[in-house]
Formats: structure tokens, C-alpha cells, sequence
């Protein structure tokens, strides 16, 4: 068997592209969700659009970290104790964005609904922006000494790269989350996504491109841009116009290849270092000595080769059976049941529906 | 300080992620059970409660998610000299866990959730026993990687370094496969006792009869025997821990000198580390020994002679971990495991005699019972954990050099306390919605003629 490092440098590389690729448009629609939906109902349906797919998209991100963990333990330990603060205050905006999904719809007030929509906004819009602060500080670098110690304070995180970075990452979720909900929603509400893309994908294509170029000055390779950059500008290019050419199936398609190439980007320029230290380049955590032991690698090749198609299968297949629409009808809240449901007569609106106030009885969408 | 403060957060995160994870992993179960007898048998009663507990379920995921999410952070955010030290065995089993458990149980779960009238009935079915199956799974997996720490197998010392030279040792370390056992059954008593709770709660206070008493029945089922082989199996941990672990079950028995036989006190006044002549209430003859050993005159090693014994092999230092919480948390769990295995024997009798739905003493008692499962939770989980100390991964390196060396304690303090009033807050939040949920009534029977349409999805 060969050498199992780089091959585990893409699976990472891969786990995080993936992450991007489907929780980016679920952050997109937490951002979006209270402009999209003027009303309760609208918020409600542009929330049920990443419903049943946020958690398992959310997995990634463990998974992402463990992966790290087993396969980089060097890299994993300097990573999350050197980003301490940021990553405590990732946890408490994924969080608050995960319980708000969860609890906004099982008691029914308006005050009640209104928390937990801000915090979903906000948590869906710090979340990427951490992320990528986090990402771009391992290309441009931290102050790390000889034995793989972050040494710096918490402001030596947040450094320009690594905010533009983060920013990048907030427009891009925001335009992917839009061409994601032009996809999935009905009448006005595809209107006001398609709107709101239009809005976001200048100044995201603006952020990309500077991104792009600030990476691969960083990254210090040369005075040509490689494959994935290219690609990259040009995705956010194409996703611009085809957001203004209402070509919504295509435009998403794009962001999808925007996204996804941003992220491979940082891990492309920044291999074979996994981190940057901006004490002494000889201090750069490599994948060579953060990685873990050889055995250790190719049991876990095992299992991830075995494991990640399944994976993806069960997860397209949960894409295909919740590809319908979701429309703001669905949403609006019938008159309220007069008669407790236990009563005779006919009880609710569609019999069988659970407790209205959990959840509102609603014609099936089926 | 800074090693205080990252064991206190570590056990507050963790503790609260063990509120949750036992009930996801019993009622998953018991859902899938009574969505299978709705699918068998085609009885309203049971699409009704499978409705009402799977809608229990996900608001107690909500939570079991988000507060894993925190573990799985936390060991490189506060143990990165660990991480760095078995990254690449402890890192194997977690990685494994995300790939083949998360990924199964939460995406399953959003296809059961909103897969209501959308897929076929069958493979709907099939889509809470993913579900089920996931947790299972994760369980597994998190369990293998907490027991090697417990018992470090499969390795060999390279340079100071464990490295991972057998895979499969690791998924049969004996230590695993026993508290993988047992876990998986006091997660079924525990999923159990909250089914009944509500159960009971609702026949209390004129919830359908017709209904509740078929849940409270089936909890009930589920119950007795799931108690009883955690019983048994926490018996035989005790023997595993006396093998691996002597400290441990020494310290557990406040057991100074070695002893053959052993008795076993049921309870004690004073003791702890710095009194080592307790007195001792009810001593029974040989039940130590037979918990340690399984055999009549078994021999207990005493701390003393093992903290000489590890003081000679490891190098000075203290290898006593807390004695109090050792001894407390062994007889928290037994004590309240055989209270709970009384009410539910109370219940079948009842069962039998067709008055476990009018008994409204019984009834209450069920309703207050809803505590012991987490309490015993805790109390083992204390017992296991604190019973390593001072090492963290036993043998191999101690708990305080696994510290992640550059994290200020001002971060630590900042984290603690931003992560006990996250916890605190929504803590309160799900258990107010829980209770207001398991007091509402049921879903609406559906009439004849309209049997066939289909169901509504679950939204949010
Ligand atoms: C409903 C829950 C429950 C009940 C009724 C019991 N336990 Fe328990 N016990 C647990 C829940 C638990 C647990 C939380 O699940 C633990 C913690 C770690 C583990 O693997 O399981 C545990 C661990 C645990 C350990 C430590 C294993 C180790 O250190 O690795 C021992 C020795 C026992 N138990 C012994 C008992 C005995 C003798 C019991 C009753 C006669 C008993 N348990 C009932
Ligand atoms: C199964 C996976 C688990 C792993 C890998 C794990 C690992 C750890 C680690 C690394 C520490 C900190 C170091 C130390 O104090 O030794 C710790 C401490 C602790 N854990 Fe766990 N833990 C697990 C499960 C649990 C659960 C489910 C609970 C409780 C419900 C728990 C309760 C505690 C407590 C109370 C401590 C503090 C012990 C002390 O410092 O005295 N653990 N555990
Ligand atoms: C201390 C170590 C632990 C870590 C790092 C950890 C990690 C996690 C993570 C990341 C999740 C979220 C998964 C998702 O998004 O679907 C989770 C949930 C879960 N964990 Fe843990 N966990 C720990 C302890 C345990 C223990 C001791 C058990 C069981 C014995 C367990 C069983 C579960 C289960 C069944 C879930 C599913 C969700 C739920 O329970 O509500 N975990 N855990």
C-alpha cells in the first residue's frame, strides 16, 4: 500500500468541501429565512426547505473534525486549542442555530417565534464567518513554536486575511442559500429569493475574486493562478450572470461549484503544511509530521472507503425524496380547533395531523 | 487551575450530554417497537402514540446533537497533549462513529421525521430503525474509544508514543464489550422509565385510557428484564474493574488493606481519602468479594498496597482517586437500580390485574420514578471516570500533563461559564417543552373513511 498521508490530506480536504457544499446553503437560508418570508408561514416554508437535510449536513463538520483527529492528531491539537475562543463561540452559535430550528415551531407565540428567528440569523451568519477566520489563519499563519504550540493571544487570530476569508465565506453561503430557496420555494417567495440572489451575488463575486488572489499571494505560488482558482472565479462569474438570467437550476449549480472550489483552494495552496507558523517557517506544522501512525491510516482507509459512498448514497436518496418545492400555503394556520381533538365529529382539518399547536395541521404536502 | 478548570468543563459537557444520548438511544428503540405493532397490526393506538413519543424523540435530540457537538471540540480545545499523544488510537473509533453512526441517524431521522406520506409505509418503517440503529452504533463506537482509556489495548510503546498496532483489540477489549452492554441496557431502562413516566402522567390527569395504558404496558415490558441484565452486567463490570482497574473497585469499597473474603457495607459514615477508618453500617459477608471476583472468598487488593505497588512502578506521586465519589456512586446506582426493578415489578402485577391505569399510587410513583435513571446515569459515569484518576489514559499519561499546555485560564473560565449558561438556559427551555409536550393530549384518532390518505409530515 502507498503512502497513506496525502491520500488523508484529500479525504480532509474532501470533508470540509462537502460541509460547505450542503450546510453553506443551509447557513444561507438561516441568513435569508426572515427576508425571504415576509410572514410567519413564509419563514416557516423557507425553513421546511433544509428541514429534514440540515443535521445530517451538520455531520460533516463533526465527522470533518474527527477525521482530523485520527488522521492528523498534531495537527487536530494544535488546531482547536490554538483557536480556542473561536471555536467555543462556533459551538455557541451552531448551538443556538441547531436548539432554534428545533423549538421555534413547539410553542406558539409571536415573541417566542421572533428569538428564536434572530438567533437563527445570527447563528447561521456567525457560523461561517468563524470558519473561515479559522481557515484562513492556517494558510497565513500563527504564531506556533517548536513543539506545535499556539502561542499567540486571541487577537492574533483575527488577522485581515483570515476575516476576508470569513466574509467570503458569509456572502458566498448567503448567494448559495439564495439560489438554493429559488430552487425550492413557490410564487412570491422564489421571487423574493430570486431578488435577494441578485443583491448578494455582486458583492459575493467582488469578495471572491479578492479572495482568490489574496490566497494565492499569501500562499506565495507564483505569479499564475492555478486550476481551482480559476475555477473558482470563473463559477462565481458564471453563478452572477446565471442568477440574473433566471436560470435557476444552473445558477445553483454554480454556487455549488463556487463554494466547493474556495474551500479545495485554501487546501491546495496550503498543502503539505496543514499550518502555518508565522514565528519560523521551519516551525509549519506539515502533513508529514502531524500525521498519524501508518496502521492507524490504513485502517482507517478501510473504513472510509467502505463508509463515504454509502454515505453519500443515503444522503443523494434523502435529496431525492424531499425534492419537491415547499410552498408558503402549506404554512398558513387554519382556523384553530374549536372541538379538543379527542372529541367526536371531524377534529382538525386533516385528520391524523398531530397537535396543532406543534405543528400546524396544514394540507400534506404530499 | 488551568487542569481543574478543563476537568470541570469536560465533566459538566459531558454529564449533560449524558442526560440526553440514554434517552435518544431507549426511546429511538421503543418508537421504532411501537411503529412496528402500528405496522403489524394496523391500530390506530399505536400510530398515535408513535406519533406523540417520536415527536418526544427529536425535541431530546435537538439537544443530544448540539451538546456532542461541544464533546467532540472539546478534546482538542482543552486535551491537545492527549489528542496529540493517541490521536492516532483514541481518533480511529470517533472518526468511525461520525462516518457510520451520525451520518446514519441524522440523516434517517429527517426522512422519518418529514417522510410521513411521502414513503412508502414499509421503508418508512425501516427509516426509525436507521435511526435506532445509529444510535446504537455511535454508542459503540464512543464506548470503545472511552475503554481503551479505561484498559489501553492493541498498542505497542514507541518512543514514549502509543501507537495503534491492532485495530480489532481494541473493538474487543473486554472492558468494551461489557460496558457497551451495559450501556446499551441502562439506555433501555432509562428510555423505558421516561416512556412510563409520561404514561403514567397522562393517565393521571384523563389522558386516553385506551391508549397510555398500551404504552405504559409496553414500557413496562421493555423495563423489568432491561433492569434486571443491567443489574447482572454491572455485576460482572465490577469483576472486569477488578482485573484492569483494582484502584478502582477498591476505592469504590473504601477498602484501605487487602481483604479474602471481603464484605460489602451498605453504607458508611465519614470515609474519603483522608479517613480511612470509616464506620462501617451493615457489613454483608462475601458480597465484595463475590462483586470483585464472582467467586465466595474472592481476594480484594487494598488502596494502600496498590498505591506502594504503583508508586514503585510509575514513580512517586498519588494514585488514589476520590474515594467518596467512588464509594457513593457505586451505591447510588445499585440502590436505585433495585428501586426501580420494584416499581416495575409493582407494574406488571398491576398489568396483570388490569389496574396499572387506576392505581393512582402507583401511578404517582411512576411519574416521580422519571429521576432515578438519570441519577444512576451520573452515579456510574462518576464511578468510571473519576475512578481513572489521576490518569487519563490508565498507565499511559496522566490527566494532568493530557492538558492543552497554552490555554489561558481566562479562556477557560470564559468557555466554562458561556457554556454553563448556554446549557442552563436551553436545558430549562427543553425541559419545559418536554413537560408542556408529554401533557398535551394526543393526536386525534383518524376516522374510518380516512385511513388511507395519507399522513402529514412533521414540520417545524
Ligand atoms: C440505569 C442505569 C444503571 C443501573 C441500574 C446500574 N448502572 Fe452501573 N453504570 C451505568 C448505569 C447503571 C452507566 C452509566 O451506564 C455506566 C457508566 C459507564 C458505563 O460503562 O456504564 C455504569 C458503570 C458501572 C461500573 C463501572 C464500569 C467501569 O468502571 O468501567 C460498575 C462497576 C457498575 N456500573 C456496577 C453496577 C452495579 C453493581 C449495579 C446494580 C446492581 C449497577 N451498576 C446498576
Ligand atoms: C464515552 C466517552 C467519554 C470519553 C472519551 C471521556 C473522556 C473524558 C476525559 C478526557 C476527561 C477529562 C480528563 C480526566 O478528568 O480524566 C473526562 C472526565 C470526566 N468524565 Fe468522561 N468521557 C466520556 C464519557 C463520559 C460520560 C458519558 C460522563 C458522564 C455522564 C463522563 C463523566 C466524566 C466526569 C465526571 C469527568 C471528571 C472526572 C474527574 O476529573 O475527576 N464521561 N472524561
Ligand atoms: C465524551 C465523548 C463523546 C463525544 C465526543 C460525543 C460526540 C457526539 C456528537 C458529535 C454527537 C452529535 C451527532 C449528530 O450530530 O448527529 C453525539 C450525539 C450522540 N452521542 Fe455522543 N459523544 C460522547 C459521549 C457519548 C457517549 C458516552 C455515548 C453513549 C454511550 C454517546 C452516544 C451518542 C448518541 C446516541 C448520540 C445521538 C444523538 C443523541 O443522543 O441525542 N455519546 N455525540
Amino acid at each position: 500500500m502507498g503512502n497513506l498521508i496525502p491520500f488523508w490530506f484529500i479525504v480532509i480536504a474532501v470533508l470540509w468541501t462537502g460541509f460547505f457544499v450542503l450546510e453553506g446553503f443551509d447557513f444561507g437560508v438561516g441568513m435569508l429565512h426572515g427576508a425571504v418570508g415576509q410572514d410567519d408561514a413564509g419563514r416557516r416554508a423557507a425553513i421546511n426547505t433544509i428541514g429534514p437535510l440540515w443535521d445530517g449536513n451538520e455531520v460533516w463538520l463533526i465527522v470533518a473534525g474527527a477525521a482530523m483527529f485520527a488522521a492528523f492528531p498534531g495537527w487536530y491539537a494544535t488546531m482547536f486549542s490554538g483557536l480556542y475562543l473561536a471555536l467555543a463561540l462556533l459551538l455557541a452559535s451552531l448551538i443556538i442555530r441547531g436548539v432554534a430550528f428545533e423549538y421555534r415551531g413547539k410553542h406558539d407565540a409571536a415573541r417566542w417565534r421572533h428569538t428564536w428567528d434572530g438567533l437563527l440569523t445570527a447563528g447561521s451568519l456567525l457560523a461561517p464567518l468563524l470558519i473561515g477566520v479559522g481557515l484562513g489563519d492556517l494558510l497565513h499563519g500563527l504564531p506556533i513554536d517548536s513543539s506545535q504550540n499556539y502561542t499567540g493571544s486571541f487577537w492574533d487570530l483575527l488577522q485581515p486575511y483570515g476575516l476576508f476569508t470569513g466574509v467570503t465565506l458569509v456572502l458566498v453561503c448567503a448567494l448559495h442559500g439564495a439560489t438554493y430557496l429559488c430552487l425550492k420555494t413557490t410564487g412570491t417567495m422564489r421571487e423574493s429569493s430570486w431578488l435577494l440572489a441578485r443583491r448578494v451575488a455582486p458583492a459575493a463575486g467582488a469578495f471572491v475574486i479578492g479572495f482568490i488572489i489574496w490566497t494565492h499571494v499569501t500562499a506565495g505560488r507564483g505569479f499564475f493562478l492555478n486550476l481551482i482558482e480559476l475555477l473558482a472565479i470563473l463559477a462565481v462569474l458564471a453563478a452572477g450572470w446565471l442568477v440574473y438570467e433566471h436560470r435557476d437550476g444552473f445558477a445553483f449549480a454554480a454556487t455549488t461549484v463556487t463554494i466547493a472550489s474556495c474551500i479545495v483552494s485554501i487546501f491546495v495552496d496550503l498543502y503539505p503544511n496543514v499550518m502555518v507558523s508565522s514565528t519560523s517557517p521551519a516551525y509549519n506544522l506539515t502533513v508529514h509530521n502531524t500525521a498519524s501512525a501508518p496502521y492507524s491510516l490504513k485502517a482507517m482507509t478501510v473504513v472510509v472507503i467502505i463508509f463515504l459512498p454509502l454515505v453519500l448514497a443515503y444522503q443523494a436518496w434523502t435529496y431525492y425524496v424531499f425534492r419537491r418545492r415547499v410552498s408558503r400555503d402549506q404554512f398558513v394556520q387554519g382556523p384553530p380547533p374549536t372541538v379538543p381533538p379527542q372529541a367526536a365529529g371531524p377534529p382538525s382539518p386533516v385528520p391524523g395531523a398531530p397537535e396543532p399547536t406543534v405543528t400546524p395541521p396544514g394540507r400534506s404536502p404530499a | 487551575m488551568q487542569l481543574d478548570l478543563a476537568r470541570i468543563q469536560f465533566a459538566f459537557t459531558t454529564i449533560n450530554h449524558f442526560f440526553f444520548v440514554p434517552v435518544t438511544i431507549g426511546l429511538a428503540f421503543l418508537t421504532a417497537l411501537l411503529q412496528t405493532a402500528w405496522h403489524r397490526s394496523g391500530r390506530d393506538e399505536y400510530l398515535r402514540l408513535t406519533r406523540f413519543f417520536g415527536t418526544l424523540l427529536v425535541i431530546n435530540i435537538a439537544i443530544g446533537v448540539v451538546t456532542g457537538l461541544v464533546q467532540e471540540f472539546e478534546f482538542g480545545m482543552n486535551w491537545g497533549a492527549w489528542s496529540r499523544l493517541v490521536g492516532n488510537i483514541f481518533g480511529a473509533p470517533l472518526a468511525m462513529e461520525g462516518l457510520a453512526a451520525f451520518f446514519l441517524e441524522s440523516t434517517f431521522l429527517g426522512l422519518w421525521l418529514f417522510g410521513w406520506g411521502r414513503l412508502p409505509r414499509r421503508v418508512h418503517l425501516l427509516t426509525i430503525w436507521a435511526v435506532s440503529a445509529g444510535s446504537l452504533l455511535s454508542a459503540a463506537f464512543i464506548l470503545a474509544a472511552n475503554s481503551w482509556m479505561q484498559h489501553p489495548v492493541g498498542y505497542t510503546m514507541v518512543n514514549g508514543k502509543p501507537v495503534l498496532n491492532d485495530i480489532w483489540a481494541v473493538f474487543t477489549n473486554p472492558v468494551f464489550v461489557w460496558g457497551y452492554a451495559k450501556v446499551v441496557l441502562a439506555s433501555l431502562t432509562t428510555g423505558a422509565v421516561v416512556m412510563l413516566a409520561v404514561s403514567a402522567w397522562q393517565l393521571r390527569h384523563g389522558g386516553d385510557r385506551g391508549v397510555f395504558t398500551r404504552s405504559a404496558r409496553l414500557a413496562l415490558v421493555v423495563l423489568v428484564p432491561a433492569i434486571l441484565f443491567t443489574m447482572l452486567v454491572g455485576d460482572e463490570l465490577g469483576v472486569i474493574e477488578a482485573r484492569y482497574q483494582p484502584m478502582k473497585i477498591a476505592a469504590a469499597e473504601a477498602q484501605w488493606t487487602t481483604c479474602q473474603p471481603c464484605s460489602f457495607s451498605l453504607f458508611q459514615i465519614g470515609g474519603g481519602n483522608n479517613d480511612q477508618t470509616p464506620t462501617q453500617i451493615i457489613a454483608i459477608p462475601h458480597l465484595l468479594s463475590l462483586l470483585a471476583t464472582n467467586s465466595w472468598n474472592g481476594k480484594v487488593v487494598g488502596m494502600t498496597p496498590l498505591q506502594q505497588q504503583y508508586s514503585k512502578q510509575y514513580g512517586p506521586g498519588n494514585y488514589v482517586p476520590n474515594v467518596f465519589i467512588q464509594y457513593w456512586g457505586m451505591r447510588v446506582m445499585a440502590y436505585l437500580a433495585v428501586l426501580v426493578l420494584l416499581i416495575g415489578l409493582w407494574g406488571l402485577w398491576l398489568v396483570r390485574r388490569r389496574a396499572v391505569a387506576t392505581s393512582r399510587v402507583f401511578l404517582w410513583v411512576a411519574v416521580w420514578g422519571a429521576v432515578l435513571p438519570f441519577l444512576m446515569n451520573t452515579a456510574g459515569w462518576f464511578l468510571t471516570e473519576s475512578g481513572r484518576q489521576p490518569w487519563i489514559v490508565q498507565g499511559i499519561m496522566l490527566t494532568k500533563n493530557g492538558i492543552s499546555p497554552t490555554v489561558s485560564v481566562t479562556w477557560l473560565w470564559t468557555s466554562l461559564i458561556g457554556f454553563i449558561l448556554l446549557y442552563g438556559t436551553l436545558g430549562t427551555v427543553d425541559l419545559l417543552l418536554m413537560l408542556r409536550y408529554s401533557r398535551k393530549q394526543l393526536p386525534a384518532p383518524r376516522a374510518g373513511a380516512d385511513v388511507d390518505t395519507p399522513l402529514p409530515a412533521v414540520q417545524y
